[in-house]
């Protein structure tokens, strides 16, 4: 700092400025990761994700047998050195199984994330900034969907869908059967989880954005010119980013949720494809004689949902200090 | 208030009849016919005949204000795959049961998620808060097939307590499994909602205000705080509700209960498309109803909120 000289005595010495030790900068997402390391269950859920996610990767090479190689000569086996969880009624390996499962179970994961990110995020961005007719119409359109049991609503759009794609009349419903099939009812599940998985997020990226579009920092960037598309993709949405990665994260479980309990109905994936829903229906047939058939599939499905919830619990801590209730 | 209450029950009735129409049009877009059976195929004489029979051959807006007729009229029309039984009959059989089961479902989790949940909020960052939270997410993030698949292995088939399916009523230890699988869920919910809202209201300056003047702690948390704390639990009835319908889809099914649920996954499985339409209704309106009756209850309870 400098002191101008005006003719004025000064009425005290110039301060030396404080002696700060300097802190070291920590950005907003270093921050976040060193609280997420911090928190015991939510290390655990990452840890398991990220094995799922290798496992899911890796299947074939890791699996110890193909997971529709039938053996009769050793059906229903317990558990045991050669098959870690046994085998199935047709002589199938329930941990090659379970393994090639996992794929199905994260492919609906990625698609659920996409949806989320391709659909909802644009939508929430869209209705909350223009609001007007164009709010009214999204935002009703989720409250509606919103209304009922969102598995309600994928029964009766996947029966519909079922019964579309299996006819598959004209080019473009003959390409979408075919596609269908190739990925072993998928498509499907896909089409129908995609129809209320945007929504939550829609709703809280329209928020988000209604609270953020009257602060001085977009005030700002109008001032300079920026257009809507810049100040909704460079403004809006990067300070709307940490809740939308919560609500994506907490999305993921549910989808995985939703599509093993359409497979277990025989309204999701098709046999041969291992669906872990399809493992725990195959399961329960065979409970009473060979439990560990219902009883692996369905701890390992209870242990990844409650993973991915233990993730969403530790991220939403992590990333936003001051929803934490305590 | 009564206004209030008033305009939301005019609203139903579109809001039903949206529902209907979309459903009704969904079930009709459907390619295939309930008579399409892949084992033993019928003749084309035979499926005409049976289109003649349900009126299938009339053009569809005909069959769509002929179908709203008889059901205005309480008729919700012939089940394709149950001869003897109509919907309507179907369905006045089976929802008892589901409401039954339901109704238990949520006494259930009342009576273990909200005392969970406050325990949790006591006892903040102790042991206890951290078991009930990690039982509170096993509740939260696993579904009713799951739960209800595990609750047999350990009670039916480890520990040889209860029998493994089967329904006599819901004062029958075969109601047991049910209850705890479809009640689960909800209580996990309860609790997590409760904790929270426990642990807002006890750092309020009444509180301290009451610790302040020597009131003891148990009192406090009955008295002062419960009461305020529990205002805004009632708001998730709704999620809970369909929490509970969803539950019922895979648990009645599992286990064999004859209720709503298991007729609704059965219609979709078997193309039973008027039994699919009725029991979509049904649950229509169920959710409606209750979301009112929240609606109404929560005005009551917390005199701040004015209906207008």
């Amino acid at each position: 700092m400098t002191t101008v000289d005006r003719g004025f005595a000064p009425l005290a010495p110039p301060r030396a400025a404080p002696s700060v030790a300097p802190r070291r900068e920590r950005g907003l997402w270093r921050d976040a990761w060193y609280r997420l390391t911090r928190n015991r269950a939510a290390v655990v859920g990452l840890v398991f994700v990220v094995l799922l996610l290798l496992i899911a990767l890796f299947a074939s090479a890791l699996a110890p047998y193909s997971f529709d190689r039938q053996d009769l000569d050793s059906t229903d086996l317990a558990p045991s050195g050669a098959h870690l969880m046994g085998t199935d009624g047709l002589g199938r390996d329930l941990l090659s199984r379970m393994m090639y499962g996992s794929r199905i179970s994260l492919a609906v994961a990625l698609v659920d994330v996409a949806i989320v990110l391709l659909v909802g995020v644009p939508l929430g961005l869209i209705a909350g900034f223009f609001g007007r007719w164009i709010d009214t119409l999204i935002m009703r359109t989720v409250d509606i969907l919103l209304a009922f049991p969102s598995l309600l609503l994928v029964i009766v759009v996947i029966t519909y869908l079922r019964a579309v794609l299996d006819q598959g009349e004209g080019p473009l419903l003959g390409v979408l059967g075919s596609l269908d099939k190739a990925s072993g009812g998928l498509l499907g599940v896909f089409v129908a989880l995609g129809l209320v998985s945007w929504l939550t997020v829609a709703r809280l990226v329209r928020g988000q954005v209604l609270s953020l579009k009257e602060k001085e920092f977009v005030e700002a960037a109008r001032m300079v010119g920026a257009t809507n598309v810049r100040v909704m993709t460079r403004h809006l949405l990067p300070n709307s980013l940490a809740p939308i990665i919560v609500a994506a994260t907490f999305g993921i479980p549910l989808a995985i949720a939703a599509e093993a309990g359409l497979s277990f109905l025989g309204l999701g994936v098709r046999p041969p494809y291992p669906s872990w829903g399809i493992l725990i229906a195959e399961g329960l047939r065979n409970m009473r004689a060979f439990p560990h058939e219902l009883v692996f599939p369905a701890v390992i499905l209870a242990i990844t949902l409650i993973c991915f919830n233990f993730l969403g619990d530790g991220l939403r801590d992590a990333l936003d200090p001051k929803l934490r209730v305590d | 208030m009564t206004i209030y209450v008033f305009r939301r029950l005019l609203w139903m009735a579109p809001s039903l009849f949206i529902v209907f129409t979309l459903t009704f049009l969904v079930v009709h877009a459907t390619p295939g016919s309930p008579w399409d059976e892949r084992e033993k195929p019928l003749s084309e004489a035979v499926k005409a005949n049976l289109n003649k029979q349900y009126h299938l051959d009339d053009p569809l807006p005909k069959q769509y204000f002929d179908y709203l007729g008889n059901v205005l009229h309480g008729d919700l029309g012939p089940s394709y795959r149950s001869v003897e039984r109509s919907v309507s009959e179907i369905i006045a059989a089976t929802l008892p049961v589901s409401v039954q089961l339901g109704v238990a479902s949520l006494l259930f989790a009342i009576v273990v998620g909200v005392p969970l949940g406050a325990l949790a909020a006591v006892k903040h960052n102790t042991w206890i808060d951290y078991t009930a939270s990690l039982v509170t997410v096993t509740g939260i993030a696993t579904p009713a097939f799951v739960r209800v698949s595990l609750l047999i292995v350990v009670l039916s088939l480890g520990l040889a307590l209860l029998p493994t399916g089967g329904w006599e009523g819901i004062f029958d230890v075969r109601a047991i499994i049910p209850i705890l699988a479809i009640g689960s869920g909800p209580a996990a919910i309860l609790a997590r909602y409760t904790r929270s809202s426990l642990l807002e209201v006890l750092g309020q300056d009444y509180i301290r205000t009451a610790h302040a003047k020597g009131v003891r702690p148990n009192a406090i948390i009955a008295a002062h705080a419960m009461k305020n704390a529990l205002i805004p639990v009632v708001t998730v009835a709704g999620v809970t509700l369909g929490n509970v319908i969803t539950g019922a889809f895979f648990v009645e099914r599992i286990y064999g209960v004859p209720g709503i649920g298991r007729q609704f996954i059965d219609s979709v499985t078997g193309r039973d498309y008027t039994l699919l339409l009725g029991t979509v209704m049904v649950f229509a309106l169920l959710i409606m109803v209750v979301n009112l009756l929240t609606d109404i209850s929560y005005g009551y309870l917390d005199p701040r909120i004015r209906y207008r």
